[in-house]
């Protein structure tokens, strides 16, 4: 589904990203760690277009394209999905209207027909429930006045509602008490299906307890340095990440 | 810039009326120039009583001892006007023959708001033989009007059918003496619409100029009289949605409402005169004086305003509360791109006791424009238990534009509570890129931001309208971020 082959990626003329390689396929699960300052959101920023982020170097290919010349909204409307570490406050904008939006130029792109208010509605309360999110909140304006853990399970509500074919989490975990995050974690389980492939960017393991990863990767200083099953995870918690540096010759 | 203006008014004032008066009554319009005679030709082409001449040559006379005003937050070229036909008759020549000789650009945006061909034609000036079916709108129109007894005419119809009306009301609001636009529209006005609502009567229609004949071509000196008698209720929407490509440069319109006992008055306008262009030349001038009076005791007057057009704009719709418990309200959206400028707000004036106001002003600033909310909130001595709460919001669109607020309290009695709020931010970067994360281009995330943020005001909008607002809001901002 996704291939990157020798990126380099800066912000401001500093180099970030350094030469990493990486593959998903469809129906997997794959974690990102490294400790902070390692280039994880930096990824995510390249794979999702932030025009702040220059790409000098590599290429990408996503579904048989070259992603990096795909401009931010068509990426989305391509299946690409971020569920962001900091979701932003739309004030005076509905979760509905704003949702209907999207998924009506996600559907526009594909050719298909726009969801009338009714049935978006219909198909909107089916998600609600899938993920477990309150009905309340999506009668409100974009985030405004939403606790940490609800913009994160807002996130991936939308997720549900744009069933994207690749799913970025940045962090998804970072501000959820115990019982958030197993509900974020349930939803995006639920999410899962053989043709979509998922990235689970995180700091701490715990995230990894709820959605199982198939692969884990390393990140440091802007390359992937270990990749492995998804026991590596325990080994990480218990002994942090200098030994993979030191095993890598950093 | 005080000796410069001297200067002007001092030219005017001494200045003789070069081409004399010799032109024929046949002619479609009049010389350029201002002066008495002028007036009194004005007067006489339009068959006017001996009481409106009046009003406008003692309106003149005032006009000459004033000076331009020069306090507003604006940057105001010189107007010379000698250079200004003042009158045009109602025939008007088409600019072009064929819809293939008008502005592309003008034709995309009017396809935008999905505006339909023949309309579009009208609107941009191409000779049209028959508009749409609009003249059967207007009859039944016309005939529920006047079954309850709702008077809805041009103003010059009014002078002529209705002169007791216009006798008792034009210029009880808005006197020729209040300011120097006022003054100069009072002696050269040249049309507008007039409306009367009588007893008891709830207008069972959004009366809008739109339907009215006549209504495109008044637009330089326009002067509106809307009264609403005791226990009525009428809901006014003045212009059109539809950029007019007006090359006239210089607005001046009075309005003035008149609501009493238990009344209601609701007034909306959507401004789009033409802006000028992306390097700022061109555009109108738009300097109107709006102002309603809450005559009897517990009426209301609701001013709702989205302003987007204009090259300059001067406006402060204002309500007199002097009956006991009378309510104004102003809901305003501003925007200003590119060279825009826009001082504009309004006045609450607190006379009646418990007197409530409310004032909702979102500006909007984008490109290298200006814009400015000035607003006054007045309580007089006898005014107990008023209240007014203002909230003043400004969003800003990139970083070469200013946006400034300027409120004035004035509080004489005691027991008044006023509240004045305000915010400024900024469509970020982030909100935008959001959006496009979710498939949304930067077009529409703009539009759905400065949606959202203006939403309180719209809402307050007839619903067609509001939603030509939005579209509308999004068009004028269209290419000012990214």
């Amino acid at each position: 589904m996704l291939k990157i082959k020798n990126l380099h990626a800066s912000i401001n003329g500093k180099e970030i990203i350094k030469g990493l390689n990486f593959e998903i396929k469809s129906g997997e699960v794959h974690a990102i760690m490294g400790p902070n300052g390692s280039g994880k959101s930096t990824l995510a920023g390249v794979l999702t277009g932030r025009d702040f982020i220059q790409v000098t170097q590599g290429e990408i290919t996503y579904l048989n394209k070259n992603l990096l010349e795909l401009t931010p909204e068509e990426r989305a409307r391509e299946g690409v999905f971020l569920s962001f570490q900091y979701p932003v406050e739309i004030p005076g904008v509905s979760m509905i209207n704003f949702l209907r939006t999207a998924i009506n130029e996600i559907r526009k792109h594909r050719g298909i027909d726009p969801l009338s208010a009714g049935d978006f509605l219909k198909f909107m309360r089916q998600k609600q429930e899938l993920v477990g999110m309150d009905g309340k909140l999506t009668g409100r304006s974009v985030n405004e006045g939403f606790s940490g853990g609800e913009k994160k399970k807002n996130e991936i509500f939308q997720m549900a509602i744009l069933e994207p074919k690749l799913a970025i989490l940045d962090e998804t975990d970072s501000g959820l008490d115990i019982d958030a995050l197993r509900l974020v974690a349930n939803g995006v389980n639920k999410l899962k299906t053989k043709d979509n492939a998922i990235i689970v960017i995180t700091h701490y393991q715990r995230l990894l307890d709820y959605i199982i990863p198939d692969i884990i990767h390393v990140m440091y200083d802007g390359r992937i340095i270990k990749t492995a099953g998804k026991e590596l995870a325990l080994e990480l918690e218990e002994k942090g990440y200098d030994w993979i540096i030191k095993e890598a010759n950093l | 810039m005080v000796e410069e203006n001297e200067n002007i008014i001092k030219s005017i004032s001494e200045s003789e009326y070069k081409y004399g008066f010799i032109t024929s009554i046949e002619t479609e319009f009049f010389p350029k120039g201002l002066n008495a005679d002028v007036i009194r030709m004005i007067s006489q082409k339009k068959g006017e009583p001996e009481f409106i001449l009046d009003f406008r040559l003692k309106a003149f006379a005032h006009w000459e001892k004033m000076t331009f005003p020069n306090w507003a937050h604006l940057q105001i070229p010189e107007i010379n006007y000698q250079d200004i036909i003042y009158y045009a008759a109602p025939i008007n020549k088409p600019k072009y023959s064929d819809l293939s000789e008008v502005d592309p650009e003008l034709l995309e945006t009017f396809n935008k708001l999905g505006i339909p061909l023949d309309e579009q034609a009208k609107l941009a000036g191409v000779a049209v033989d028959a508009v749409m079916d609009s003249v059967s709108v207007k009859t039944t129109f016309k005939e529920t009007l006047a079954e309850k007894g709702i008077i809805f005419c041009s103003i010059s119809e009014a002078i002529r059918e209705h002169p007791d009306l216009v006798k008792k009301y034009l210029g009880s609001v808005v006197p020729y003496t209040d300011n120097f636009f006022a003054a100069l529209n009072s002696a050269v006005f040249s049309d507008g619409s007039f409306c009367y609502i009588p007893k008891g009567v709830k207008c069972p229609m959004e009366l809008s100029t739109y339907f009215r004949i006549n209504a495109a071509n008044t637009g330089q000196f326009e002067r509106t009289l809307i009264i609403a008698d005791d226990d009525s209720y009428v809901s006014y929407l003045e212009g059109c949605t539809a950029p007019m490509r007006d090359e006239n440069q210089l607005h001046a319109a009075v309005v003035e409402l008149v609501a009493l006992n238990n009344a209601e008055i609701k007034y909306s306008t959507v401004q789009n005169w033409y802006p000028g262009d992306k390097n700022g030349k061109g555009g109108i001038f738009n300097f109107v004086t709006k102002r309603g009076i809450c005559k009897g005791d517990n009426s209301k007057i609701s001013w709702t305003q989205v302003e987007t057009g204009s090259a300059i704009t001067w406006k402060y719709p204002s309500c007199i509360l002097l009956g006991n418990n009378s309510y104004g309200e102003f809901y305003s959206v501003a925007v200003t791109n590119n060279y825009q400028q826009a001082d504009t707000g309004t006045k609450m004036i607190h006379i009646g006791k418990n007197t409530r106001s409310r004032i909702v002003s979102k500006g909007i600033s984008a490109g290298k424009s200006n814009n400015s909310y000035r607003g006054l909130v007045k309580v007089l001595k006898n005014a107990d238990n008023s209240r007014n709460f203002s909230q003043c919001d400004s969003l800003l669109l990139g970083n070469k534009c200013g946006a400034h607020t300027f409120p004035y309290l004035e509080v004489e009695n005691p027991t008044a509570v006023v509240e004045h709020e305000a915010t400024t931010s900024r469509i970020g970067e982030d909100q935008i890129f959001y959006c496009n994360q979710r498939g949304i281009s930067t077009e529409d995330a703009i539009g759905l931001i400065i949606n959202g943020y203006a939403k309180e005001v719209l809402n307050n909008l007839p619903m067609e309208f509001a939603v030509e607002a939005q579209k509308l809001l999004q068009i004028s901002l269209e290419g000012s971020v990214g």
